[in-house]
């Protein structure tokens, strides 16, 4: 085991708590603990924003993904980074001039409906939860992949350290947290980026993709998981072990999904609909989804929430130049990983594959191992203020009068589902489930955010109907996909990339419930408008 | 309770409004809510110039990223081409992208700013 891990693990744990607990410092008040006394710079704020948003799904499987299917899945980072954009420009300003707090707030304020305000809160724990459980499985998975502990043990660990700091701290302390996470994240992927880039230049440039097909850079002991036909000639068996010399070509295994050659150097293997499909789920899933809305409320007015996301779009698109490289190079120095299946883990396994076992590749194999671990615990501690937030001002309905103690408590509570989940269901797949994620975000609270934003004419009956359908359709479509049976393929697309038809669904059946029930038009539509639109300066 | 260190004034966080907002309590703009008719259609106003340019560069967005798939798809010829011995795809996708959203963002940042201070300009200079 890697000698410089452990320490690495544990520095960044105790970091975590310490500028946590730094934080609590001048968190006094509830408003501290929620929105961070609305005094955060958006630098400060941006960097924190970054941080949040780049999770285990971000950290460890895009890379993943880049290695095993190549250039189709690059839409994945460019629509994460994306997402941003939409944001921006729909919602940024508008939602915090609004005032509310969390989404079902913006429902309260915009159309003054009690009953659409349970259902965006009905929304905003199910998105949370099926964000929240990878993030602790994947912890778990690291955990135990690295240093052979237990899952339970890893997912635990995280999540009681997460809870611990947002119950304690909140939101305030978070955000200094959150920021030290991106930078950390960040320099955990350039600085061994730097190195690989060295060696691989060293190395005299092996191709990415030779013309006689991928070959093992070294010496390669593979332990064969499940039956399968290698080549599609040799069959072999789980727990079989394989030895590779230096050279040796890899074989194609038929248990393990994975493009070679030009199919995964050149696009066009994914089909279209599926492209376009997963296209719409991240460009307009970014807003829905309510750890990212919730710290919208602390820039201190519309303006300065627009120049933050455009901030937060420049260090997410920094950040995202990096997984890509780590996928490509995996290609030449973790071959083994697409025989296995464990593609996730390339950037875990990368540095020391690349630059050998020696004291360097060690100590950068323990520092993207921090990075990771720092993006499971923000990730997770951003998710569970925002839900803890929904069940104080939602569940327990402390409202105005709520205290700090209430806020633990809520916080408790919306650690207890997931964490309990996690620790039962370890064999989900993690990067498909944030992607669903996106996609029921995309079709509920973005058309809701939208037309809510620009048009006078959505009703809390439009709303409701937009929501149920074209969420629920979604959601429906990721129930059958993580927990149903193989679908026929030509249906398989239909269901598992779901967002090129439940978003445009949700738009329709918005706007078109709403004109049908134009009478419910609140009546004060117009000072709403003003609120969202107009410029700060010139309330008083 | 110690004074806190930063001097920043701290403004009113409003959690859930799970009450009916009292008439009067919204002080958001007041002036401009009084003077109905024009207020209505000054406002109006502001937010379809703040739409029209949102879509615009949505519009930008969509036909420099979102052809992308079809044109792969149409010319695979195309993905073949290199720059500096990378295939263009990979450039495009990998590398580009992401300045051209910022970009973007950087666009729509600066122009919704001048809308905003266009509409305050045009709210201040009767009551001067």
């Amino acid at each position: 085991m890697n000698p410089y891990l452990a320490p690495g693990l544990i520095l960044v744990l105790l970091l975590t708590v310490a500028i946590g607990a730094y934080g609590l410092r001048f968190a006094r008040t509830t408003s501290d603990f929620l929105v961070a006394s609305r005094s955060v710079s958006p630098s400060w704020n941006a960097a924190a924003i970054s941080g949040e948003y780049l999770s285990a799904a971000s950290f460890l499987g895009v890379a993943g993904l880049v290695l095993r299917y190549g250039v189709d899945v690059l839409w994945y980072p460019v629509g994460f980074a994306a997402g941003y954009l939409a944001l921006l420009l729909f919602v940024a300003a508008p939602l915090r001039r609004s005032g509310a707090f969390t989404l079902p707030d913006f429902c309260q304020v915009r159309l003054r409906s009690r009953p659409l305000r349970r259902l965006a809160t009905a929304f905003v724990l199910f998105i949370g939860c099926l964000y929240l459980l990878p993030q602790l499985q994947g912890a778990g998975l690291t955990f135990s992949t690295l240093t052979g502990g237990s899952y339970a043990w890893g997912a635990l660990v995280v999540s009681v350290v997460v809870t611990a700091n947002v119950a304690f701290g909140g939101m305030r302390a978070i955000t200094f947290v959150q920021a030290f996470q991106y930078w950390l994240k960040l320099t955990a992927l350039a600085v061994p980026m730097i190195f690989l880039i060295l060696q691989w230049q060293s190395d005299g440039r092996p191709q990415v993709t030779p013309p006689a097909g991928a070959v093992f850079p070294a010496a390669t002991t593979v332990v064969v998981e499940q039956d399968a036909v290698l080549d599609g000639v040799r069959p072999v068996e789980a727990g079989e072990t394989l030895h590779f010399a230096a050279g040796d070509p890899v074989p194609t295994v038929s248990t393990v999904d994975a493009e070679f050659g030009d199919q995964w150097l050149l696009p066009g293997k994914t089909g279209l609909f599926a492209t376009y499909s997963l296209i719409l789920a991240t460009f307009l899933g970014t807003m829905g989804l309510p750890h990212v809305l919730v710290r919208f409320y602390t820039n201190p007015d519309g303006a300065s929430a627009r120049r933050t996301t455009l901030v937060v779009l420049a260090l997410v698109g920094l950040f995202y130049l990096l997984p890509t490289l780590y996928g490509v190079l995996g290609r030449i120095y973790t071959p083994q990983l697409l025989m296995t299946g464990n593609t996730d883990a390339v950037v875990l396994l990368l540095p020391e594959a690349a630059l050998g076992g020696g004291h360097l590749g060690r100590l950068l194999g323990a520092l993207v191992t921090a990075g990771a671990l720092a993006a499971f615990l923000s990730t997770s501690s951003g998710l569970l203020t925002s839900v803890a937030g929904v069940i104080f001002t939602d569940v327990l309905r402390s409202g105005r009068s709520g205290s700090i103690r209430d806020f633990r408590l809520a916080t408790v509570l919306a650690a207890l589902v997931p964490t309990t989940l996690a620790l039962y269901v370890s064999d989900m797949d993690v990067s498909r489930v944030v992607g669903l994620a996106f996609a029921v975000a995309a079709s509920s609270f973005c058309p809701l955010l939208v037309l809510g934003i620009w048009w006078r004419g959505l009703t809390d009956a439009g709303a409701i109907a937009g929501l149920v359908t074209g969420g629920g359709a979604a959601m429906a479509a990721v129930l059958v996909t993580v927990l149903g049976p193989p679908l026929p393929s030509s249906f398989a697309e239909f269901v598992g990339q779901p967002a090129a038809w439940t978003v445009p669904l949700a738009f329709l059946v918005m706007v078109g419930v709403s004109l049908m029930t134009g009478r419910r038009v609140p009546p004060d539509v117009g000072a709403t408008m003003l609120r969202l639109h107009a410029p700060e300066s010139l309330r008083t | 309770m110690a004074a806190d260190p930063s001097p920043r004034s701290r403004t009113r966080v409003v959690l859930a409004d799970a009450a009916p907002r009292r008439d009067g309590a919204d002080r958001a703009g007041t002036d401009l809510t009084e003077q109905t008719p024009i207020g209505e259609a000054l406002v109006k106003g502001l937010m379809r110039a703040q739409l029209a340019l949102a879509l615009r560069l949505a519009l930008v967005v969509a036909a420099g990223l979102g052809t992308l798939p079809l044109l792969f798809a149409v010319a695979p010829a195309v993905g073949g081409f290199k720059v500096f011995g990378v295939h263009l795809p990979w450039v495009l996708l990998g590398l580009l992208s992401f300045p051209f959203l910022v970009g973007v963002g950087a666009a729509y940042v600066r122009w919704a700013e001048r809308n905003e201070q266009d509409f305050a300009a045009l709210i201040r200079r009767p009551e001067r």
